[in-house]
């Protein structure tokens, strides 16, 4: 604090010693420490080049992608559909590297695997990104209004939280993706967004439970600010770290969650697809042909590891108290 | 203590029957029960109908349905299911396999997880601890029914081939040593050249073991041996004394030393009695040896009378589980035979019409617990390493500790007495909330493998829109979640003194 208030008068005698202090912001502090942290860049880029290439290869929502071929068109089976794709350069003895007609092969029908995959790709980040937004949406509501309000409506909330907590997660998503699996990755993200909000509202509770004993909320109900202004302008922000990375790592075991459900049949329905369908449906295509069983697999855990290593960094940017330990 | 856990016991009821109307609601919600006649194309389709609209009270809101199974459930009756079946005798042969998979899992997850993250802790910025990390956060994104699609390959399908000539190719041995060597040598605290001896030494253990193994043919008939046994428990003893009480005084050693003598007489002199004994017998076997370790305990510890009861306890349930394991090992062979060659399952909980003696039947569900229980355990386990070795740290780093270090302690007092006790009680609070997502995965793993178990159950309900065996699968889970979070709650407690029930 006292760093900041001195840097503002710019100090032209410690400037002249090449020991100028700049004064940075909460936010730039976090910035630069999430963007020092190694594995959570990688992971950003990771995952930001599968979303490029998932939504722009086979385009999304009617608009035309790059690659000419889509996910429904079954073609005649080249080569018992091997998959095309060579990455061994000619002077090691392979192929060169090159594409080909079909990179990732093809499904028993014929469809372009690159393409199914795209789509299932597509799918699981739709859903994930969609329970991750409204799982935080109802866990900070719940958890905001039970931790500055108190009293009855807190036990109101957090018995149901504890209820919703009893039922495993699989199991309630499981039933909800039984109800909502015809309807598209929208409505299914949506309706388990619903069922996997408690651990969040409990954590923004704990968070709020202590922040608002604070003397700053205090100042701010002594001179009458309503309840709403301070718990979204006084309280929310300072809760802002835990939220933002338990909604990260939260969409990271949606991921999993929506493939799991799809790969028990109580997720996305054919025609559509999605990774954990494409697992499932070549289970035991894994001797014959493993590309099938591979492509789709490998998807999964890019997409949960470089969200995972994301949310880690967002940790240690939020709170770089652990990375500083040091025995 | 005893308000506390019967007020816990009031609320947990309440909170399980507001859960249980919620899934029930849902899954009666959840599709049409009658899809599958809707299509049948016989003439009594209508009757079909009927019949089953009948059973299922389709004709009655669904309040009031559940108002009828709550009825029943009090009666102890858990319904029947769409084609008329009582769900009872089906939960119960589901519930064994189930509750089987699930312990073996959690226990085992909760075991190795937090040694591995408090030995990680210890060596923080190592070799060892940037390659535990890395390895969680991969466990963190495998989707579990992945990996056990995996293993089932992998480790059932080709290693049961292997087995038929179980020799090791030199190469293979060669990246072993490798490995064994950079475990060893990523443990080593130090400078380089400690390490990079530890590395040789820890190669050079690897590759003998696994040449000797792979020479003898050792997994095609397994077994430890008197000798082995002997090894393998006096350097438990050293282990656990040093663990419990440090070498300083020579009382604890003596006593965790002498549990290892007893228990390789006992393995000699008992041979007759372990031929075929029954669950009954292996648990007052263990009492006994309970009851030995203590009194050997008091009477060699001498002023650590405390810690030498505790090393020798350990010491001598260590070497009943070898023993334990050995006489498993020695069934193999005939097992092995008897399945024709293929010990590792991938279908089931058990081989169907198996009869064998107490230890082959004990392998037979070892056989097949072993794939679904690795996949279950790869999931927790990471969470497990990494709240261990966070909470840890930060324990570690306390003023305490400092403290401690300060006064003079030797390191092991520090990290055992002082800072284990503390940074075990985070990892409490976690052990109930991953139990629910342990019976999540089992739901899984259980398709993977094709276990008649509980998660079957819930699925094949779930699909026919049939509320009676999800219903009988819930009350058991979540039973045992809420059963779990109490342990945790009391555990708590008990690990930390400022929270005091009230």
């Amino acid at each position: 604090m006292t760093l900041n208030a001195q840097a503002s008068v710019p100090d032209t005698a410690s400037d002249s010693q090449g020991m100028a202090i700049v004064a940075r912001t909460q936010g730039q502090m976090v910035r630069r420490r999430f963007f020092r942290h190694r594995a959570a860049l990688a992971g950003m880029i990771l995952f930001g080049f599968v979303i490029i290439l998932a939504f722009s290869s086979i385009g999304f929502a009617g608009i035309p992608g790059w690659w000419g071929k889509n996910y429904l068109d079954t073609g005649a089976l080249t080569n018992q559909g091997r998959p095309t794709l060579s990455l061994i350069p000619e002077f090691l003895g392979g192929t060169g590297l090159h594409l080909g007609e079909h990179p990732f092969g093809q499904d028993d029908i014929g469809i372009d695997y690159f393409a199914l995959t795209m789509r299932g790709a597509q799918q699981s980040i739709t859903i994930a990104f969609v329970v991750g937004i409204v799982a935080t949406f109802f866990g900070t509501i719940v958890g905001a209004v039970a931790g500055y309000f108190r009293g009855r409506l807190e036990a109101v909330l957090m018995r149901l939280t504890d209820v919703m907590i009893t039922i495993p997660v699989l199991i309630i998503a499981a039933v909800v993706g039984r109800m909502m699996g015809d309807s598209g990755a929208l409505v299914l993200g949506l309706f388990l967004g619903l069922v996997t909000w408690p651990t969040l509202s409990r954590l923004v509770r704990g968070e709020f439970l202590s922040l608002r004993e604070k003397e700053f909320v205090e100042a701010a109900r002594a001179i009458g600010t309503p309840p709403r202004r301070i718990i979204f302008r006084h309280i929310l922000p300072n809760t802002i770290g835990v939220i933002i990375v338990s909604a990260t790592l939260g969409i990271a075991s949606a991921v999993l969650l929506e493939s799991a459900l799809s790969f028990l049949g109580l997720g996305i329905k054919p025609p559509d697809t999605s990774l954990g369908q494409l697992i499932s449906e070549y289970r035991s295509a894994m001797v014959v042909r493993p590309w099938l069983f591979w492509w789709p697999g490998m998807f999964i855990i890019v997409i949960a590891l470089s969200i995972n290593f994301i949310g880690d960094g967002l940790r240690d940017a939020f709170d770089p108290r652990q990375t500083r330990v040091r025995a | 203590m005893i308000v506390f856990i019967a007020r816990r016991l009031v609320i947990s009821f309440f909170v399980l029957l507001a859960a249980t109307f919620i899934i029930f609601v849902l899954t009666a919600l959840s599709g049409d029960p009658l899809e599958d006649l809707r299509q049948d194309n016989s003439p009594n389709k209508d009757l079909k109908i009927a019949d089953r609209v009948d059973r299922m009270q389709l004709d009655v809101p669904i309040p009031i349905r559940y108002l009828g199974w709550l009825g029943r459930l009090v009666r102890g009756e858990l319904g029947v299911n769409r084609d008329g079946q009582d769900v009872a005798p089906l939960l119960g042969h589901a519930l064994s396999a189930t509750l089987q998979l699930v312990l073996v899992a959690t226990v085992m997850a909760i075991i190795v997880g937090i040694v591995i993250g408090i030995v990680s802790s210890l060596r923080q910025y190592s070799g060892f601890d940037y390659s535990v990390t890395f390895a969680a956060f991969i466990c963190f994104s495998l989707p579990i029914f992945w990996i056990a699609v995996m293993l089932k390959q992998y480790m059932a399908i080709e290693f049961n081939n292997w087995l038929k000539d179980p020799g090791i190719p030199p190469t293979v041995i060669g990246v072993l040593a490798l490995l064994g060597g950079l475990i060893f040598g990523a443990l080593t605290a130090g400078d380089r050249r400690r390490r990079l001896i530890a590395f040789a030494v820890g190669a050079a253990i690897t590759g003998a073991l696994f040449t000797l193994l792979s020479v003898t043919h050792w997994f095609a008939d397994p077994g430890f041996g008197l000798p082995l046994i002997v090894a393998i428990s006096a350097a438990a003893a050293v282990g656990f004394t040093v663990l419990s009480a440090g070498l300083r005084q020579r009382g604890p050693l003596y006593a965790a030393l002498g549990a290892t003598l007893v228990g390789a007489l006992a393995s000699q002199v008992l041979g007759p009695l372990l031929a075929n004994p029954t669950w009954l017998e292996i648990l007052g076997f263990a009492l006994v040896t309970v009851a030995i370790c203590v009194g050997l305990g008091y009477g060699l510890g001498g002023i650590q009378r405390r810690q030498a009861i505790t090393a020798s306890v350990l010491t001598g349930l260590f070497t009943g589980a070898l023993i334990f394991v050995d006489r498993m090992l020695q069934a193999f062979n005939s097992y092995s035979q008897a399945v024709r060659g293929r010990p590792i399952s991938t279908i089931g909980a058990r081989t169907p019409n198996f009869v064998g003696d107490f230890w082959q039947t004990n392998l037979d569900s070892a056989g097949h617990l072993l794939l679904p229980s690795m996949a279950l355990i790869l999931v927790s386990l990471a969470t497990y390493t990494r709240y261990s070795r966070a909470s840890m740290l930060e324990v570690m780093n306390q003023d305490y500790v400092r403290t401690a270090r300060a006064k003079g302690l030797p390191e092991r007092s520090v990290v055992v007495k002082h800072a284990f006790r503390n940074g075990l009680i985070p990892v409490t609070t976690l052990m109930a909330f991953d139990f629910a997502g342990v019976i999540g995965g089992a739901v899984v793993t259980e398709n993977v493998f094709g276990w008649q178990g509980m998660g079957n159950l819930f699925i094949k309900g779930l699909k026919e829109v049939d509320p009676a065996p999800v219903m009988a699968f819930f009350i058991v889970t979540g039973t045992a979640i809420v059963v779990f979070n109490m342990i945790a709650d009391i555990l708590y407690a008990y690990l930390d003194p400022r929270i005091r029930l009230s």
